[in-house]
């Protein structure tokens, strides 16, 4: 096997995926009651799906999707927040993927597009870098989104915008955090969460130990795991032998990248450059204290927020009332119980949040078949 | 440099030494040289009739040009109805300031593409639009062939046939991104842009019971199983360690998180055989360059008709869905 193969076939071993298989098995047989697992990020949800793994698992373990998806959570008000800036004269808005297709009240990025507007989805965020300097007569905006994973890029993007003194590259923060929105499901008494896989690329970053209050507190164990088959696998077993031996810690399974304190070098970036917001409301969940990041104040200047708050509402947008995204997220609801789910609302015409990112639990439903 | 001017798609003097010493000089032959009002054609019997429209950013990419596609590509549309190609149609809308030379090695391209197969352009058109009303150059080419072997259609597919793919899949998708995004690969990912005709003709000719064909252009080979499974009503089950995925596609789509089953191809095809000529034809395929790596990577069964299922080599399954919206990069 030829090394730079090896990062993902290995993980994807089928003779490794079947004996994982048979030994979770062996190890469900001596659990006492069946167990709800929240894969906490949209990465596994689609592992999950897109892999088939749910099949080879005994029935007595449920996935609960949780809402580790920045598209996802991103509530309508943020969404035509960025319509509003690509409406603005001589502007171009950057952003990430997904996100250009997100509905938000009465338009989307994307169909803003269609009407003329110089929207640009990025495959690395210092992209931004060029088509500021490429176009120095514009204002080029990012609209910055993205868990704990994303985040170091936007601080390094910024520090570069200062460093060059770029007068035309403004920054619209969004990005928020996973331990919050953790807390907040947990905290609503109706959750029904026994364990957690921790998010990969997330971890990588913020380091395994940012878990350590939630395995606490809730006597939940949390696996970080990768984001392959054998990774998701592996993860679910060690789930399994905590439950039986009576133990809720913080576990690494994705030993290959995570370590206890993470990334210090990105985390002291995003503290140069950011601070956690007072609250952030998250499509679904509603208004969480302290969830989300913001610029600091040393670089207001640079804050879209700040600079052109005369063109920004922040009036709570309420979800379509048939969209049950709110549960989902929660892990109150799977995908196929909602009424509108593959009718009304599917990827290429999304009611709700969910269905639009391949990290969202009703896009990997819809993608890959729950029926199967 | 030689630009090409409004004044080339005029009417006048210069479009017509455009034409002369550009387009009849490499696309000669005795039906376009007439220079008549339409070409008039020799057709015996049933013919099929396709035309394609072609745009593509960058006009040359590794592995062919936006030339090389507009033959090869409507060319494959006939072969993949069991027709011989015989006569293309061949319509330029070049964008004012396009250079010469340009232009030349387009011509160039499509010249040498027409020589792997019997097929002439015999008619076109040339019209120059300000520049902004187009990207560089669009070229739409429509083509006439003779069926050869009739009958074949997506509807026709039937429990227990064989689904094979020709090649390695993706290539084309993955090179196009790749050069867009500015994506350094260490090895050189080249477009499988070629003329499927010889590798169809000799499958014909060794009477290999063929019951569909399809080139896996825009939407991938995701896109025609889907076609396929809903026109013949049937499900279609591919084994996903099967289907050939070169080390570059795969890395692409590790990197961002696409699926080498949606990217474009511009000289692959599935076939749908029966299952008792599917090693045939295999054996056929390899023969040529274009499939030396043809593979059998699945079959049509009765399981969930109208649906294409993945299994996967440890045992679970999924739907393959059609292709959505624009391929988007993963976020995180």
């Amino acid at each position: 096997m030829q090394d730079d193969k090896a990062l993902f076939d290995i993980f994807r071993h089928p003779q490794t995926i079947r004996a994982l298989s048979r030994k979770i098995h062996q190890e469900a047989l001596k659990l006492s009651q069946p167990l709800k697992v929240m894969e906490v990020c949209g990465g596994h949800t689609h592992t999950i799906m897109k892999y088939g793994l749910k099949q080879l698992l005994p029935d007595t373990i449920e996935f609960i999707h949780g809402p580790g998806c920045p598209v996802c959570i991103m509530p309508k008000e943020r969404i035509d927040q960025a319509i509003a800036l690509a409406r603005m004269s001589d502007t171009i808005l950057l952003t990430l993927g997904d996100m250009i297709r997100v509905p938000g009240s009465a338009s989307s990025l994307v169909q803003e597009r269609s009407t003329g507007r110089d929207i640009r989805p990025l495959y690395s965020p210092m992209d931004a870098l060029k088509i500021a300097r490429e176009n120095p007569t514009k204002k080029v905006i990012f609209f910055a989104i993205g868990f704990e994973t994303t985040t170091p890029m936007t601080a390094a993007l910024i520090l570069r915008t200062d460093e060059e003194k770029l007068h035309n590259l403004f920054f619209h923060i969004n990005h928020v955090l996973v331990p919050p929105a953790v807390h907040a499901i947990m905290d609503d008494s109706k959750n029904r969460i026994d364990a957690f896989i921790g998010p990969s690329h997330v971890s990588v970053i913020t380091g395994a130990q940012i878990y350590e209050p939630i395995a606490k507190q809730y006597g939940t164990p949390v696996v970080v795991s990768g984001f392959e088959p054998v990774d998701v696998m592996e993860g679910i077993l060690k789930i399994i032998v905590q439950k039986n031996e009576n133990r809720s810690e913080v576990e690494v399974q994705y030993t290959r990248a995570v370590t206890q304190g993470g990334n210090q070098k990105a985390q002291a970036m995003v503290e140069k450059t950011m601070s956690v917001r007072e609250s952030f409301r998250w499509r679904g969940l509603g208004d969480i204290a302290h969830s989300a990041l913001q610029l600091n104040d040393s670089f207001t200047h640079l804050d879209a927020e700040t600079v052109f708050s005369q063109f920004l509402s922040y009036e709570p947008i309420d979800d379509h009332k048939l969209c049950i995204c709110g549960s989902i997220l929660k892990g109150l609801a799977k995908p196929n119980d909602c009424t509108v789910f593959g009718t009304a609302c599917t990827p290429n015409s999304p009611l709700g949040s969910c269905m639009v990112s391949s990290e969202g639990s009703c896009n990997a439903y819809y993608r890959y078949g729950s029926a199967l | 440099m030689k630009r090409i001017q409004l004044s080339h798609g005029g009417g006048g003097e210069e479009m017509d030494v455009l034409i002369r010493d550009l387009f009849y000089r490499h696309f000669s032959n005795d039906i376009l040289l007439r220079s008549e009002d339409a070409a008039v054609l020799e057709v015996n019997g049933k013919i099929a009739f396709t035309t394609d429209s072609y745009t593509v950013t960058p006009l040359f990419f590794n592995g062919g040009d936006i030339g090389k596609i507009a033959v090869a590509g409507t060319l494959n549309d006939l072969a993949m109805m069991g027709a011989r190609p015989l006569y293309l149609s061949c319509a330029f809308i070049i964008e004012e300031g396009l250079p010469h030379e340009t232009l030349e090695r387009i011509v160039l391209s499509m010249k040498e593409e027409l020589s792997k197969s019997k097929a002439q352009i015999v008619c076109g058109d040339t019209k120059v639009v300000p520049k902004g009303s187009v990207d560089q150059l669009f070229i739409n080419t429509s083509g006439i062939g003779e069926i050869v072997l009739p009958a074949l259609s997506a509807h026709s597919i039937c429990e227990s046939d064989v689904i094979i793919v020709s090649r390695d899949i993706g290539t084309h998708g993955a090179c196009i991104l790749a050069s867009r995004e500015g994506i350094e690969l260490q090895s050189a990912l080249s477009s499988d842009c070629a003329t499927l005709w010889p590798a169809v003709d000799a499958l014909i000719a060794e009477k290999v019971g063929i019951r569909a064909m399809r080139d896996a252009t825009r939407g991938g080979i995701a896109a025609v199983l889907n076609e396929w499974a809903v026109a013949s009503d049937i499900c279609i089950q591919v084994q996903e360690q099967s289907v050939p995925i070169c080390d570059e596609v795969r890395g692409i789509c590790e990197l961002l998180g696409m699926e080498p089953y949606e990217f474009a191809n511009e000289g692959t095809f599935i076939l749908a055989v029966d299952p008792c000529d599917a090693m045939r034809a295999v054996e056929i395929l390899h023969q040529f360059g274009m499939s030396s790596n043809a593979a059998i990577i699945g079959k049509a069964t009765v399981l969930k008709a109208g649906r294409v299922i993945l299994n996967s080599p440890w045992g679970s399954t999924r739907y393959l869905e059609r292709p959505k919206g624009e391929l988007l990069p993963r976020i995180c």
